[in-house]
C-alpha cells in the first residue's frame, strides 16, 4: 500500500534514526531477495526445459507414436490428442454443472439456511482436497464403480472416466470464480429487469448471465489449465503412456502429463529428454489457453 | 443464449424480451429451474460423499485384514513385499510425508511470505502489475514439470555443489516442493494484508514508525489470521502433493533424517500402487484406501482450520 502514503508519513520515516533506516534498507532488501529468488526458479525451470525439449519440437513429434527403441522417432500424437479429449469433455461436463451451482448459489440460495452453508463451505473445502484423492474417487467410483452407468468401461479405464474425474477436481473453481462473476452484475440490473415484468429466470437468462459471460470464460479456462496439467488422478484412473492407436472416448487413453511422467522416469537418457519435448508442448497449450482467458476478458468484460 | 450478446451490449436500453412474454403457468417452469440449479449445486456434496464413502468403505475392508494397531503404530512398512516381509506399519511413511512438509515449509515459509508483504506493502502499482502475474505462473505451471525439473536438473545441481545424494532423495524433492507451494502462500498473505485497512499504517507512520516496524509491528499482527490460513493451506498442499515426490524422490519412505536417500509421501505411495501390477482385491492393493483415507483426514482437518482463519479477518476488515 505504498500508494497512499502521504507526504507527512514520508517524512517522518526520513527523520526516524539512522539505525531505523539501515534496518529499512535491509528489511527492503531481504524481501527483494525472496522474489528475485522466486522469480530465478521460475526463470531457470523455463530456460532448462526449452534448452532440452524445444529442439526436439518436429511435426514427426507431434504425430508420430511413441517407441521404445529410437528416440528420434517417438512421439507424443495419442498423448496430444488425449490432451485434447480430455479438455473437450471436461469443458462439455463442468460448464453447465458449474455454472448451474454458481446461479443457484447466488441467485436462489438464502445463505441463513444450513443447507446452503454445508454446500458453500463443502465446495472450499473441495477446491483443496489433494488431487491424488479424485483419482481415487474416479477409480473406485467412475472406473469400476456405481457411475459407470453407461457401462462404458466395463471397469476398465476410459477417456470419458478420466474425463469426468478431472472435472469433479476442477469444478471447484469454475464454481467459485462463476459466483464472483455473478456478483459482479450490480443488484440494479436485476430490480431493472424484474420491474419489467421479467422472471426470476428471464432476468438471469437474458441478463445476468450475458453480464458476467466474459468472467465465467476466463474461470472455466483457468479450470480447464488445471485439469489438463494435472498428473496424479490420471495415473489412478488408469492412463497409460504407451498408445499405439488414437484414443477413443470409451477405450484406454494417454495424455500429455502421463507422457511426460513416462519419460521423466526412463533411465536412457535419449528417452528422459523426450519429456521436456513434451513438457514445451503442454506449456505451449497452457500459454494459448491463457492468452484467449486474457483476449475474452479484455474484450467482453462488462464495465457497469 | 442466441440473443444474449446484443444485451451485454445495451444491458439497460431496449425492453427485456421478457416483457412481451405472455403469463403462462411460468412459476411452475420457474420452479423446476430452481430445482434442477439446486442439483448441480448439490453433486458438489455427492462429491464429498463419494469420497467419502469410497475411502470408508474400501479402508474397512484393509482394516478387517490389519489390526488398527498394527497400522498406525507399526514402523515397517513393506505393503508391496511379497510373503512373510510384507509388512503394514505407516509410520515411515507418516514420517516422511511429514518430514518432506516440513522441509518445503521451511522454503516457502520465509519466500512466500517475503513475496507476500513485499508485494502488499513495498511493490508501486507498476511492479506488482508485472510480479503478481508472475507469481501466478509459478502456480500455474503442472506439477509434473516441477517434477521432472527436480530430477534432471535440480539433484545434479545439488551433486555439482559437493552434496552427495542419490539420485532419488528427499532434499530435491523438498526443496521443489517448497518452491511449488511458495505462491499460495504469498498470494493469501498478500490478499490478507492488502485487507489492513490503511488507517491502521498512518497511525503507525504518525507515530514516528519506520515502515518497516509498520509492516513487522502493524499489518503483519493486524493480517495475522489471514497469514496462518495462508501457512495451513501451504502445509495442506504439500502433504498432498504426489508428481513432484513420486518422480523426484523415490519410491519407498524412510523413517530417517537424512535427506540424501529416498523419502516417499502418502500421495505418491498411492499412485505408485496404482500403476504397479498389483491385483485389485489384495490386501497391498487396499493399502491405497488406508493410506488415501489418512491422507484425505489429514487435509480436510487442516482445510477446515484454514477456512475458519480466512473467515475471521474477513469479517474483522471487510
Amino acid at each position: 500500500m505504498a500508494v497512499a502514503e502521504t507526504a507527512i508519513t514520508r517524512k517522518v520515516v526520513q527523520r526516524a534514526s539512522s539505525g531505523a533506516r539501515t534496518k529499512d534498507l535491509l528489511f527492503r532488501a531481504a524481501l527483494l531477495l525472496c522474489l528475485f529468488i522466486a522469480v530465478l526458479f521460475l526463470g531457470v525451470l523455463i530456460v532448462d526445459v526449452a534448452i532440452d525439449g524445444v529442439p526436439l519440437i518436429t511435426p514427426e513429434f507431434l504425430t508420430n507414436f511413441p517407441s521404445r527403441l529410437f528416440p528420434e522417432e517417438s512421439g507424443i500424437r495419442p498423448a496430444l490428442i488425449g490432451t485434447l479429449y480430455l479438455m473437450v469433455l471436461c469443458a462439455a461436463f463442468i460448464v453447465p454443472i458449474g455454472v448451474a451451482a454458481a446461479v443457484y448459489l447466488e441467485e436462489y440460495a438464502d445463505p441463513s439456511r444450513w443447507y446452503n452453508r454445508l454446500i458453500e463451505v463443502n465446495i472450499q473445502n473441495l477446491a483443496s482436497v489433494p488431487s491424488v484423492v479424485y483419482g481415487i474417487l474416479g477409480l473406485a467410483f467412475i472406473v469400476r464403480g456405481p457411475i459407470d452407468i453407461w457401462g462404458l468401461g466395463k471397469g476398465s479405464p476410459t477417456l470419458l472416466a478420466g474425463a469426468l474425474t478431472l472435472g469433479l477436481l476442477v469444478l471447484p473453481v469454475v464454481i467459485i470464480v462463476s459466483r464472483e462473476a455473478i456478483r459482479a452484475v450490480p443488484p440494479s440490473i436485476r430490480e431493472g429487469s424484474l420491474a419489467l415484468g421479467a422472471t426470476k429466470w428471464q432476468t438471469i437468462w437474458k441478463q445476468v448471465l450475458p453480464g458476467s459471460v466474459a468472467g465465467i470464460a476466463t474461470g472455466v479456462i483457468l479450470a480447464l489449465s488445471r485439469a489438463i496439467g494435472e498428473t496424479a488422478p490420471l495415473i489412478l484412473v488408469g492412463a497409460i503412456a504407451f498408445r499405439l492407436t488414437d484414443p477413443t472416448i470409451d477405450g484406454q487413453f494417454s495424455a500429455l502429463p502421463i507422457a511426460i511422467f513416462q519419460a521423466a522416469g526412463e533411465p536412457r537418457p535419449e528417452f528422459q529428454i523426450l519429456a521436456a519435448g513434451a513438457i514445451v508442448v503442454l506449456l505451449a497449450v497452457l500459454l494459448l489457453m491463457n492468452s484467449l482467458a486474457i483476449y475474452l476478458r479484455n474484450r467482453y468484460e462488462q464495465k457497469w | 443464449m442466441d440473443r444474449g450478446p446484443q444485451h451485454t451490449a445495451r444491458p439497460s436500453g431496449s425492453a427485456p424480451p421478457g416483457l412481451t412474454r405472455v403469463r403462462t403457468p411460468r412459476s411452475a417452469g420457474e420452479q423446476v429451474i430452481k430445482v434442477l440449479l439446486a442439483g448441480a449445486a448439490v453433486l458438489s456434496v455427492l462429491t464429498t460423499m463419494g469420497i467419502v464413502v469410497t475411502l470408508i468403505t474400501e479402508a474397512s475392508k484393509f482394516f478387517g485384514e490389519i489390526p488398527f494397531g498394527d497400522f498406525f503404530l507399526g514402523t515397517d512398512w513393506a505393503p508391496l513385499a511379497g510373503g512373510d516381509s510384507q509388512s503394514f506399519g505407516v509410520v515411515p511413511l507418516l514420517w516422511s510425508t511429514l518430514y518432506l512438509t516440513l522441509i518445503a515449509l521451511l522454503v516457502a515459509i520465509p519466500l512466500g511470505l517475503g513475496v507476500g508483504i513485499y508485494l502488499a506493502e513495498y511493490a508501486s502499482p507498476r511492479v506488482r502489475k508485472v510480479f503478481k502475474p508472475i507469481v501466478e505462473l509459478l502456480a500455474g505451471i503442472p506439477t509434473i514439470v516441477f517434477g521432472y525439473f527436480a530430477l534432471t536438473f535440480f539433484t545434479p545441481l545439488l551433486a555439482d555443489v559437493g552434496i552427495d545424494l542419490q539420485v532419488f532423495n528427499g532434499l530435491s524433492g523438498g526443496i521443489i516442493l517448497g518452491i511449488l507451494v511458495l505462491p499460495t502462500i504469498a498470494s493469501v498473505s498478500e490478499d490478507a494484508m492488502s485487507a489492513v485497512p490503511q488507517s491502521l499504517r498512518e497511525g503507525a507512520f504518525g507515530l514516528g514508525a519506520a515502515k518497516w516496524q509498520v509492516v513487522v509491528r502493524v499489518v503483519f499482527p493486524a493480517a495475522l489470521s489471514g497469514i496462518v490460513a495462508a501457512l495451513v493451506l501451504g502445509a495442506s498442499r504439500a502433504i498432498g502433493e504426489t508428481v513432484v515426490i513420486l518422480v523426484a524422490s523415490g519410491n519407498n519412505p524412510n523413517l530417517t533424517f537424512d535427506l540424501t536417500v529416498a523419502h516417499q509421501n502418502m500421495a505418491a505411495f498411492i499412485a505408485n500402487v496404482a500403476r504397479s501390477d498389483v491385483s485389485a482385491g489384495s490386501v497391498a492393493y487396499a493399502t491405497i484406501f488406508a493410506v488415501g483415507t489418512t491422507l484425505f483426514v489429514m487435509t480436510f482437518l487442516l482445510n477446515l482450520v484454514a477456512i475458519r482463519f480466512v473467515r475471521k479477518y474477513r469479517q474483522v476488515y471487510e
